[in-house]
């Protein structure tokens, strides 16, 4: 077997390759990665894991008459014999589809500039596995030292990708990019009387001077662990909800799926139709922007090699744009967003690439206050969201409010309601915007759900 | 349940991978052995070999119309190192007798020893114990028209259900792996796994209400038997049924209700209630609220929790687990008493138990873990119907989508598709948007009722924990939980 080609060549020799085995337009992109992640359990070194990666997607289309047909293949050899086999089978397969006449690659506007997006430090490629350990041990001896009720833990992660994206098409273009994603975390377990909890925190960032101290890591996480202790369930009620920017963040993920140009055209979201509409309270504007500096969304393509660009999705409560690439973007009649997101694995579908509810004026402690009863969230968990409907149902942790005083913490209980209204009803938003990867938001407060307890 | 009569042809699958791998890569007995010997090149208590050559398609039909099909090729090998508690562990795409060696040098950092000689002959027909899922034509070698061809009839079928089906949603993934493990211990095995999924989504709307229903189907055998009628017309029934049925579903109370779970996928419960929190990673490190209570009762009498990898032709079943040790019905709750927890090797060893053939990785590019294989409840004795007619407020739970758990605290939450009111002992309006929420070790103790038709799924579930996907299996008779709250909206 002869050697793997390097990114760039080995899409230059796919697209060349499904050329020549008869596809009249295709795609390809290749991503190369450098991985490494230490975990630390108390003081001990608990794994360390390294990889390099390579892998390789294609995307042909071939003429069916009435329109193209499609196929997407991918691989992780990238020697010239494999891509070329993987090339004859792209085609083989693509004549098996039916021709659609909304596919093919985007009409034009394929990036032409590089801008530097501050997706990478150089000077991190340095930084070694003994300093990740230092770090992991920093955050779980601080998380282990604030407070003798940390008696155990799940461990605290360092973890840093670095990769380098190349993309081509039969039009001619050939771009590439590096970007690095670095974080931290850390999971410790909290215990009294009452039992054990636990709860997490992180940072994350593309440059290593991103992310937060370790040991303020460590001791997030150890108060959101320590503030679980002794959570109990409260009686059914309707009840103003607050959600805190982690659990806020979760919420605008539902949303995002919504957004998706894919479950419009399908009518498998409750958004559908309804561009123009006013869909949420005038406090709400939500922004997806690909080019924003450091960001971990950013790329200065996206998956069909369309530059990124700013999109206000969300603009004062009216639904301004849904999320979409070339091919969603025809079948609803609109041109794309820049959102095609596209993994080697997989041809093109729509994602967020930095999108972001747009921050208020209080303070989450200024929210709490304002709020005579009702529930803080600071944890979501299950799968309890309806995109066709709308409908929201999901496990939640959280603080019981009773004249804007926090309480005492809650657990097993659900809170429901109805996406749709649940915008609508937003009726404050915090200053504390928080980013943890592509999707962030701040606190909000959603003035009526339905708590499920006792 | 009876699953332990196939092993006449023992080994087959075993000797396959191992001749696939022989070939291909050229790794002989020779390159395994010094792969081995540099990892083991410092003082270690293990070191492990994982190769993997996994071949994927699929094809997907949305609007009338397979719009694309995809193929997939995923090559490597990843090799870990053991020492205590610590793993060291890389992972190349690469396949070759030098990039081996190198992960391995990478994989031993985390020994802090001195250099040590050891050497390790690697030898034998790796043959697993079992032959669970023996297959004629390998899932991803039947040809593309009869794929395409089958999910072209499922959407017309489907259309012609219903009226009020507006979109049909078909998709069937085929999937061929080759594994071979190879470790410092002797071990030395590999293993064919095949794995074909059907799934069918539905939209029904009528006027301004709109709902979804689906069902899948799959399992380690052959992709030609999904292509029958009586395989998949069920499922294209049971999508839109489960669609239309939602156009009438009311909103779910909320509150504190009895629960009764239908028999099969809502097995789920034990997965997300108990299975999670008896993986031996979470005892090992006592993070689980499971933790140091073996012989203790953490469910009612009557309850009993099996986990079973070797099931012939099942999702969640193996010839052989990730690391090579045969896979085995494990019991993990003996009429309501904890007696056992799921194991890879690393935790095995540091608990002084034995390896339950339960350490699984989604990839060559991920560390075993323990992982459930099919996990279910034995039947008990009652009547399901007689079970309904006793429950005066409550809500009967027949399909689900997804769980989750929080191993720590014990609370878990799992999201009903299908669910009905029960009230006076009747069957009422069906509900949409109904949540469960509840305690592990306290669930568990409020089942008091167990019917007498155990059933297992039909080969839909993947378990995810820690980012690392891995096919799975459930299975329950019906049961009836007193006590359970029930996220809804109507107070």
């Amino acid at each position: 077997m002869s050697a793997a080609l390097a990114g760039p060549d080995a899409v230059a020799h796919a697209l060349e390759a499904v050329r020549r085995a008869g596809a009249v337009a295709a795609d390809a992109v290749a991503v190369e990665s450098d991985s490494v992640e230490v975990r630390v359990r108390d003081a001990e070194v608990d794994h360390v894991k390294q990889a390099r990666e390579r892998g390789l997607g294609i995307r042909a289309f071939v003429n069916g008459g009435d329109g193209l047909a499609t196929a997407v293949t991918s691989t992780s050899d990238l020697s010239p014999e494999v891509i070329e086999r993987m090339a004859a089978e792209t085609v083989a397969l693509a004549r098996a589809t039916a021709p659609d006449r909304h596919a093919g690659l985007p009409d034009g506007g394929f990036v032409a500039d590089r801008p530097d997006l501050g997706l990478l430090d150089p000077a991190d490629r340095a930084s070694t596995v003994e300093d990740r350990i230092a770090r992991a041990r920093e955050a779980e001896a601080a998380a282990r030292g604030a407070d003798p009720r940390i008696s155990n833990s799940e461990g605290s992660e360092a973890s840093s990708d670095f990769a380098r994206v190349a993309f081509g098409n039969s039009e001619g273009l050939l771009a590439e990019y590096e970007s690095a994603h670095h974080g931290i975390s850390c999971m410790p377990v909290a215990r009294d009387g009452s039992g054990m909890q636990t709860d997490y925190w992180m940072s994350v960032g593309r440059r290593l001077a991103d992310l937060d101290a370790p040991a303020d890591v460590g001791r997030e996480a150890a108060r959101r662990a320590l503030g679980r202790l002794g959570a109990r369930r409260v009686p059914t009620a309707e009840v103003p909800v607050i959600f805190d920017p982690m659990t806020a963040r979760s919420l605008v993920g539902n949303l995002v799926g919504c957004l998706s140009g894919y479950s419009v055209y399908r009518e498998a979201s409750f958004l559908a139709g309804r561009l123009g509409d006013v869909i949420a309270d005038a406090r709400v504007t939500v922004v997806d922007d690909g080019r924003r500096p450091g960001g971990l969304g950013s790329k200065p393509f996206d998956g069909e090699g369309l530059a990124t660009r700013r999109n206000v999705v969300v603009g004062e409560g009216r639904l301004e744009t849904y999320l979409l690439d070339s091919y969603s973007a025809r079948k609803l009649g609109l041109a794309s967003t820049g959102n095609a997101s596209r993994g080697v694995g997989s041809g093109p579908g729509v994602g967020a690439t930095n999108l972001w509810l747009e921050p208020g004026d209080a303070t989450l402690d200024e929210i709490v206050a304002d709020t005579p009863r009702g529930l803080l969230v600071t944890s979501l968990f299950g799968h309890g969201f309806n995109a066709v409907n709308g409908d929201f149902s999901r496990g939640a942790a959280g603080v019981w409010i009773e004249g804007g005083k926090r309480t005492h913490p809650v657990e097993e209980i659900t809170i429901a309601g109805n996406l749709g209204r649940m915008l609508l009803d937003v009726d404050a938003v915090g200053s504390d915007l928080l980013w943890l990867g592509r999707v962030a938001a701040p606190s909000l407060r959603v003035a009526r759900m339905t708590v499920a307890g006792e | 349940m009876s699953a332990r009569d196939e092993e006449t042809a023992a080994g087959a699958s075993g000797e396959r991978a191992v001749g696939f791998f022989r070939e291909r890569f050229g790794l002989d007995d020779r390159s395994l052995a010094d792969g081995l010997g540099t990892a083991l090149a410092r003082p270690v208590d293990h070191a492990d070999l994982f190769f993997e050559y996994a071949v994927e398609d699929a094809v997907v039909l949305e609007e009338g119309l397979v719009k694309s099909g995809t193929r997939h090729l995923d090559q490597g090998l990843g090799v870990r190192v053991q020492q205590g508690e610590r793993q060291g562990y890389a992972h190349s795409d690469e396949i070759s007798v030098e990039s081996v060696r190198l992960a391995a040098t990478t994989a031993r950092a985390i020994s802090e020893g001195h250099a040590s000689e050891r050497s390790v002959s690697v030898s034998g027909a790796g043959a697993p114990a079992h032959d669970l899922y023996p297959v004629a034509v390998p899932p991803t070698e039947v040809p593309v028209a009869a794929k395409v061809d089958l999910l072209s009839r499922i959407d017309a079928y489907a259309r012609a259900r219903d009226p009020r089906v507006k979109q049909v949603m078909a998709s069937l993934t085929a999937q061929h792996r080759h594994i071979l493990v190879a470790a410092s211990d002797g071990t030395f095995v590999g293993d064919v796994r095949p794995l074909v999924r059907l799934n069918v989504q539905v939209i029904a709307a009528d006027g301004s209400r709109r709902e979804v229903g689906g069902e899948g189907m799959g399992g380690r055998y052959e992709l030609a038997r999904l292509l029958e009628p009586e395989a998949w017309q069920p499922l294209v029934d049971e999508a839109v049924r489960i669609a239309t049925l939602n156009l009438e579903a009311r909103p779910c109370p909320a509150g504190t209700l009895d629960v009764v779970l239908g028999p099969g996928w809502p097995g789920i419960l034990l997965h997300e209630a108990v299975g999670h929190g008896l993986e031996g990673d979470f005892n090992r490190k006592k993070t689980s609220t499971f933790s140091d209570r073996i012989g203790e009762r953490v469910a009612s009498p009557g309850v009993t929790v099996i986990d079973d990898g070797t099931l012939a032709e099942r999702r969640g079943s193996l010839n052989v687990d990730d690391e090579g040790t045969p896979t085995q019905r494990t019991t993990l709750i003996e009429d309501g008493i904890l007696v056992g927890y799921m194991q890879d090797r690393l935790n095995a060893r540091l608990m002084g138990m034995a390896p339950t053939g339960n350490g699984r990785r989604e990839s060559y590019a991920h560390m075993p873990m323990p992982r459930m294989t099919n996990t279910f409840m034995l039947a008990g004795e009652d009547d399901p119907e007689e079970i309904l007619r006793g429950v005066e407020n409550g809500i009967y739970a027949v399909s689900f989508g997804g769980g989750q758990v929080d191993i720590t605290s014990g609370k878990f939450v799992f999201s009903a598709n299908e669910a009905y009111r029960i009230e006076g002992g009747r069957l009422g309006a069906p509900l949409k948007g109904a949540t469960l929420i509840g305690n592990g070790p306290d669930a568990l103790t409020r089942i008091s009722r167990i019917g007498n038709d155990l059933a297992l799924d039909r080969g839909i579930g993947t378990c995810g924990k820690d980012g690392q996907g891995v096919p799975v299996g459930v299975g329950m008779p019906t049961i009836r939980i007193d006590g359970l709250t029930v996220g809804g909206t109507e107070g």
